[in-house]
Formats: C-alpha cells, sequence, structure tokens
C-alpha cells in the first residue's frame, strides 16, 4: 500500500474534483491560499474554470453566477474573507443557489493571526446571514476528512441547493499529513434535481424540499433574484407566500437534521463521562482518552464531523448513559451553549483556549480529571 | 418576434424617468442584433436599474449592489455561449467600483449599460460618484466637498476595449447599444438620464441640457484602439488548454520494514531560507518508505525570506492524533532564531534524545546527547544545512537508515536536483 501525503488543503481540493467540481473562483488568503492553488493546477486539465477575483465579493459573485449557468462551484477564504462573503452568501441562501464555501479559519477576530489556528468562526458561519436562516457546516478533524467531507458538502449543496460550508482550520489545512487516499470510501455522488415538467417556477418547490432546478442559459428561461420573490421569481409583498417560503427554507434544512448529522465516536461502556469535540482538537482528544485508559480511567468520545444543524438526536443518544458532558473547543466556547440547550439534564463542563495553540492531550487529561 | 418586452410586466418607472427610453432602447437594439432569448441574460442589481431584468423575456439574474458585473463574469466564464447586457446605475458604479475595474481589465465579452442620472434615486436623491458638486442633493452640503468622476476616462484607462457615452434620450440610443453589444470584449455604454422623481426636482437638467453635455464632455466613440486585445474568455481557455496534466497526489510506497518502530517527534530548528520544509517533506517520505504514519506542522512568518522556519514532525506506527511535538527524540538546531522559537524545549528533552546542533548555534542546558557539527568544514552551504543534518541521522541509525533517506530525496526532488542532495548527505555520511 502507497500512504499519500499532503496538507489539508490539497485534500480538500482533491475532495472538490472527486465530488464533480468544475469551477472555482477565490481570492488567497492565508491559510486558504493553498486549496485556490492546489484547485489552479487541477482545474484546468479536466476542463473546468479557476479564477482569482479581484477581492472576497467578487469571488463570490463569480460563484454564484457559474452556479446558476449549471456548475459545481467551491470557494475558499479565511475569517477577514467570509466577513466578505457575508452578502452574497445571504444570497445564496435565500435564493437557494448551491455551492461549497471552506472556511480555513484562523485566529480572529479580525486580522487576528494569519499563521495562527483557532475555530473562531463556528457561530458566524451558523449567523453570518442576513435572514437568521439555517446553514448546513460540516468540519474536518484532518486531511483525509477534508477529503471525505468535501463530497458531502457537495452533496448536500446539491441536493438543498444552499452554501455549504466547510470549517476547516490552519492547523488542519497546512499541516502535511499521511494518509490512504485510494481506501477513502466516498459516498455515491448527488447531482441537483432537474426541472422535468412544463410551465417552469424557478422556486415552486415541494414542502421542505429545495426547488428543482434549471441552468441560466438553457431552453427555458430563468429568474434568478435576491430580492425576496414568491414561486415565478418576481418581487412579491404577500405575506402568505414570503412566510411560505421563508418556513421551506428553515424545514428544508432543519428536516434533514438526521441526514445530515456526521460523526465518530469511541463509545466505552460504563463511561460515566463524554468529551465533545470536533475539529483538530479531536485529535488530541483521541490521545487524551487513550492515555486515560492506560490510567485506568475510561472515558467515551464523540466528534461532530456537522455542526449545523446541531444534530440534537445525536446528541442526546449518545449522552444518555453519561453523568458528565465536557466539551473541548479551540475558541472561547462558541458550541458549548449548542450543546447545553439539547442536553439540559446533564452537568456540562467546558474547556476552551483561543491562544493561537493546539490544545495538548495532557490538558484535556487535566481537564477530565478535574471532576 | 417583434419585441423582447415582456407584456406581463410593463415597465414602472417615473413620468419623465430616461429608464424608461433605455428600455425601449435595449429592446430595440436586441431586436435588431437577434439574439436568441434564451441565450440572452439580463443581469441587475439594486437601484431603478436594477428593475430591467423584470421587462425581457430573457434569462435574468438581478442581485446585490454594485455586484452585477461579478455574477456577469461567472455566468460568462461557464457559459461562453451566453450573451449578456449588465445594467447598473451610478449608485452600483461607485460601490461595485472594483469590480469595474477588474471588468475593464479582463475583457471579458460583457456589455456594460450604466444608466447614469446623477444621484440615488430609490433612497432620496443622494449624491454618488457622478452627482456635480454643485447640485442640490438629497446628503446635504456633502457634494460640495467632492468631484465627480468621467467614468468613461476611468473605463478606458482601466482596459475597456470599448467605451461610449450617449444621452439616454437621444435619437442614436438604441445604434449605440448595438454598437456595444456587437463589441466581442467588455464595452461600457454610459448613458445620461434624467431622474425626475429626484433630481431634476431640485436641477436643472433636461434633454437639451444633456445634449449639452455631451458636446462638453470628451467623446467616447466606441472602440478604443490601444485596448483591442483577445477577448478573456477565449485568452484563459487557449491558456488553460496548455495546462494537460492533472497533478497525481503525491504517494509514498512501503519499501522498507522497521523492527520495533516507536513513534518519534522531530523538531527541526532553522530560518527562512534554510530549506526546512524541503528537510521535514524528506525526514516525511523515509518514514512513508517504511509504512509509518507521518505529519508535519510547519510554523514560517508571513515574510517567508526572513526569520524562524520551525517543523514539527510525527512519525508513527500508529495513527497520529495531536500533531504537535511535545517531547522530541530527534531536534535539528540550526538556527538561534529557530531555537528560539521553542527554546522551552531544551530542558525536557529525554537523555536518549539526540540534537544535532550546527556550531555556532546556542542552545541551553539539556540532558540530551548534543551533536556539534561545522557544516562549514565540509563546504555544505547553509541553505543545505537542514539536509546535510538528514545525512548525520542516517549515519546514526537515528529515525531511518541510509537507504531510506536516499530513497525519500529521489522522491522528493527531481534528477539532477537529486544527485546534488545525495552527494550532500553522503558527505555527512562518510565524516
Amino acid at each position: 500500500m502507497a500512504l499519500s501525503f499532503m496538507e489539508g488543503n490539497e485534500a480538500l481540493a482533491r475532495g472538490a474534483i472527486a465530488a464533480g467540481c468544475n469551477f472555482f473562483a477565490g481570492y488567497p488568503i492565508t491559510p486558504a491560499t493553498t486549496i485556490f492553488t492546489s484547485m489552479l493546477k487541477m482545474l484546468p486539465p479536466i476542463g473546468g474554470i479557476c479564477v482569482q477575483g479581484e477581492d472576497e465579493i467578487s469571488s463570490m459573485g463569480y460563484c454564484l453566477g457559474a452556479a446558476m449557468a449549471g456548475s459545481k462551484v467551491l470557494t475558499a477564504t479565511s475569517g477577514p474573507g467570509m466577513s466578505l462573503y457575508s452578502e452574497q452568501i445571504s444570497f445564496a441562501i435565500g435564493s437557494e443557489i448551491p455551492l461549497v464555501i471552506a472556511d480555513v479559519q484562523r485566529l480572529g477576530p479580525s486580522t487576528g493571526s494569519a499563521t495562527r489556528g483557532a475555530d473562531s468562526d463556528i457561530q458566524f458561519l451558523r449567523w453570518g446571514n442576513t435572514g437568521g436562516l439555517p446553514v448546513i457546516v460540516l468540519v474536518p478533524k484532518d486531511a483525509e476528512d477534508c477529503y471525505l467531507l468535501t463530497v458531502h458538502a457537495f452533496n448536500y449543496a446539491e441536493e438543498f441547493r444552499c452554501p455549504v460550508f466547510i470549517a476547516s482550520n490552519k492547523e488542519i489545512g497546512m499541516t502535511r499529513e499521511s494518509f490512504d487516499l485510494d481506501g477513502v470510501e466516498l459516498p455515491p455522488l448527488v447531482e441537483r434535481k432537474m426541472f422535468t415538467g412544463e410551465d417552469y417556477l424557478p422556486f415552486q418547490a415541494e414542502e421542505a424540499m429545495a426547488p428543482p432546478f434549471l441552468p441560466i442559459g438553457g431552453k427555458t428561461l430563468v429568474r434568478q433574484t435576491s430580492s425576496t420573490h414568491g414561486p415565478d421569481g418576481y418581487i412579491t409583498n404577500s405575506p402568505e407566500v414570503i412566510a411560505a417560503t421563508q418556513k421551506r427554507l428553515e424545514r428544508k434544512i432543519v428536516a434533514a437534521e438526521e441526514r445530515i448529522t456526521l460523526f465518530e465516536e469511541n463509545r466505552k461502556e460504563d463511561a460515566d463521562t463524554l468529551i465533545i469535540c470536533y475539529g483538530v482538537t479531536a485529535r488530541a482528544v483521541a490521545d487524551a482518552s487513550a492515555m486515560l485508559e492506560q490510567a485506568g480511567r475510561i472515558v467515551s468520545t464523540l466528534t461532530l464531523k456537522s455542526l449545523w444543524p446541531v444534530p440534537e438526536k445525536l446528541l442526546r443518544k449518545k449522552a444518555a448513559s453519561c453523568r458528565r458532558v465536557v466539551v473541548i473547543e479551540m475558541n472561547q466556547g462558541q458550541y458549548v451553549g449548542e450543546i447545553q440547550k439539547v442536553l439540559l439534564d446533564k452537568i456540562i463542563e467546558f474547556y476552551g483556549q483561543m491562544d493561537g495553540a493546539l490544545i495538548t492531550p495532557a490538558k484535556i487529561m487535566e481537564v477530565v480529571a478535574n471532576d | 418576434m417583434t419585441s423582447f418586452l415582456n407584456e406581463n410586466r410593463p415597465p414602472v418607472f417615473c413620468p419623465g424617468c430616461t429608464h424608461q427610453n433605455i428600455t425601449k432602447g435595449l429592446d430595440r437594439a436586441l431586436l435588431q442584433i437577434g439574439f436568441a432569448a434564451d441565450k440572452t441574460v439580463i443581469v441587475s442589481d439594486i437601484g431603478c436599474s436594477g428593475l430591467f431584468d423584470t421587462f425581457f423575456n430573457v434569462h435574468a439574474f438581478h442581485g446585490l449592489h454594485g455586484r452585477a458585473l461579478t455574477y456577469a463574469s461567472g455566468l460568462k466564464l461557464a457559459n461562453p455561449g451566453l450573451n449578456i447586457i449588465v445594467t447598473m446605475g451610478d449608485g452600483g458604479l461607485g460601490i461595485g467600483g472594483a469590480h469595474l475595474l477588474a471588468s475593464c481589465r479582463r475583457n471579458l465579452d460583457l456589455t456594460l449599460l450604466i444608466l447614469n442620472n446623477f444621484n440615488f434615486g430609490m433612497t432620496g436623491g443622494q449624491y454618488s460618484v457622478t452627482t456635480p458638486g454643485d447640485a442640490v442633493v438629497g446628503s446635504g452640503f456633502l457634494n460640495q466637498a467632492e468631484i465627480p468622476i468621467d467614468i468613461c476616462a476611468i473605463a478606458e484607462s482601466a482596459g475597456a476595449s470599448w467605451v461610449g457615452r450617449c444621452s439616454g434620450n437621444g435619437a442614436d440610443l438604441s445604434d449605440q447599444i448595438l454598437a456595444a453589444m456587437q463589441h466581442k470584449g467588455f464595452s461600457v455604454l454610459e448613458t445620461l438620464g434624467l431622474c425626475t422623481g429626484r433630481y431634476t426636482k431640485k436641477n436643472k437638467l433636461t434633454t437639451k441640457i444633456l445634449e449639452q453635455m455631451l458636446t462638453e464632455l470628451p467623446a467616447r466613440n466606441g472602440l478604443v484602439e490601444k485596448n483591442v486585445r483577445p477577448e478573456y474568455g477565449d485568452l484563459y481557455r487557449k491558456l488553460a488548454a496548455e495546462k494537460t496534466s492533472f497533478p497525481k497526489p503525491l504517494s509514498i510506497a512501503q519499501k522498507f520494514i522497521l523492527e520495533n518502530a516507536e513513534p518519534q517527534e522531530v523538531l527541526i530548528l532553522g530560518s527562512a531560507g534554510m530549506r526546512i520544509v524541503t528537510a521535514g517533506d524528506i525526514v516525511c517520505f523515509a518514514g512513508m518508505s517504511a509504512g509509518m504514519n507521518v505529519s508535519m506542522k510547519n510554523d514560517y512568518n508571513i515574510t517567508v525570506l526572513r526569520g524562524q522556519s520551525v517543523s514539527e514532525i510525527l512519525i508513527s506506527p500508529n495513527k497520529i492524533g495531536y500533531a504537535g511535538v511535545k517531547n522530541p527524540s530527534v531536534v535539528l538546531a540550526l538556527s538561534d532564531e529557530g531555537v528560539h522559537r521553542r527554546i522551552g524545549i531544551f530542558k525536557d528533552l529525554a537523555a536518549s534524545a539526540l540534537v544535532v546542533k550546527e556550531k555556532n548555534v546556542g542552545i541551553p542546558e539539556t540532558r540530551a546527547e548534543v551533536y556539534e557539527v561545522d557544516f562549514k568544514e565540509y563546504k555544505v552551504s547553509k541553505p543545505d544545512w537542514a539536509l546535510a543534518s538528514l545525512g548525520v541521522l542516517a549515519a546514526r541509525g537515528q529515525l531511518f537508515t541510509r537507504p531510506m533517506l536516499e530513497g525519500a530525496i529521489k522522491a522528493r526532488f527531481n534528477e539532477k536536483r537529486s544527485l546534488k542532495a545525495l552527494e550532500i548527505v553522503g558527505k555527512m555520511i562518510r565524516a
């Protein structure tokens, strides 16, 4: 067997190619730049398009235009770029434009530290749109996940016609590591459902579903708009029509919570403590739990690979038999509140660190031991 | 077909608004050029110009303020067969200035109609980038402290290959739009118009005055000879077609078996320009050639030619978790600034650990074995110190054997660079 060696960003780009991505637009920013440079090497030989926008706003604009022409689209940035993406993200959510957005997080706020990692944007990804509609956020823990989750992200984007975020981290994106690329089992590809009937209304959809798609430039005329619209894609003021659309945009994501739930666990019988984590921190948690076990302290671990929508059913199920839940985050506690909202009857302890350094296994052991 | 106008959605502009006339002018030009409706897109953004997409029986894309050109570019790149007309007001022009400059520089085949009516009509007649300093506007005195821009001059200097200016109420309007659409490349047509709802209520501006203004402004007659060049999409596709080789993932097959392999942590402490990351790659490749899992975390400054360069490498028969180095078994101490970056690590090194230290580099006291090398003595130049250190490790059987190291070097470099690198590590191994 030959192991492959690459950083998380290259793995993410390879995942996009495996998912059939054929358009990338982005603006250079550490630590996400190598997704752009990887796509620039990979897309032209397979007939895809890769461009550098004049800024992050335009990069998103190119992506939205290309997605509406029928392309499968990826863009990548980090915190400061996410800020500029925001207006176009709201557009993509409200007007159901599928695309995948990789956020290789760095230490914020603002310019922050370009080469220091943190899970800075977990709440910003969820709430960085006007309208407050739900989004899908997947979170890798290593290069292999970057590859695999990007395929899932494209599948969700296509099915739900929405932006799907990959919340990577400098410590994954720019860390090179070995893994068995050929051995990764990818999910079957999902393509957006095309409209086949007559009299196309671009936003006419079934309950809790995305509308069937037709591209701009096809035989049937298509309207796309960032304004509040009815099924026909024209502005509407009708409270009934508006309410129905808002509800559908919410329901299509929320109702699919269980299907969007991705996780990994190391479940131990009789463990009274469950450590919940996500992202690069999961790797230190795995080391810590192995060392704790050697020392005679058994803990279960749950690594979330999808953060939004909150996997409520999973959290309840996995925490049911535990007395105590410990949440570890590479920020000051952006997600623990979501877990608290779901696990109301549990003791929930939290350790967060946001100083540019990885949380060490020793620190996690200390937190768990401090019962 | 007699009209592209959507009978179900007639224009809704204020009486006397020039936009109404431009709607008709665009319709006439579309009929004349004979575009297929299903191959034509109107892209608009916010403001009264943003209503245009609703009036025509073509594809429509209506987006955010000032961003119309970005959507249009994405559509055109993804589907070069589309005919794309972008409408923007003077408001969108200001907020989307960067996109206008980029579009002029790029020369993608898009037609931009600028509907300049000298103010923000929808929000109450505030001043825009084209409002004269002496106009009475909804922004109080603020326009008096700035000057308006000549968008055609800007477009020309930014590289637009077709730039025109006309009155939105002029007899030649549809001919001008037609000429702009016929141009292959980025064309900018500035139309001057009357905002009867806001601007002309407080400012004297008539169709006649617009004509007068045109005679006073520098003439813009379409093709800009000095900017004529291949259309961006054509050029992009030509350049991209030359890139035929898809980059395969870098894979290293297992060739060696390590008896009793233990997890190893390696720290390389150096400076920019010492090819620390390259040396790290080679360490990783050597480990992978023995079937080990590896990870490498690098720490260097944004100014890549200055400052520390530190690599943290893990080599393990097990799956790697935490990717930081906690207690390395091997440290390469190659520069003071690199050492300084991880100064705390030395006091906790195990007695079994090895530090390979360049002669002049200072390190704190440590229990580990310190092996000092004077690379100059071996005529190894600074950019090769990290590589040469790997020869020292191979000679001592630390981390990897000589065949593992040589295999890793061959995997990392092309043939010519490999030979040179093998010579450097060979020199260290012999010594």
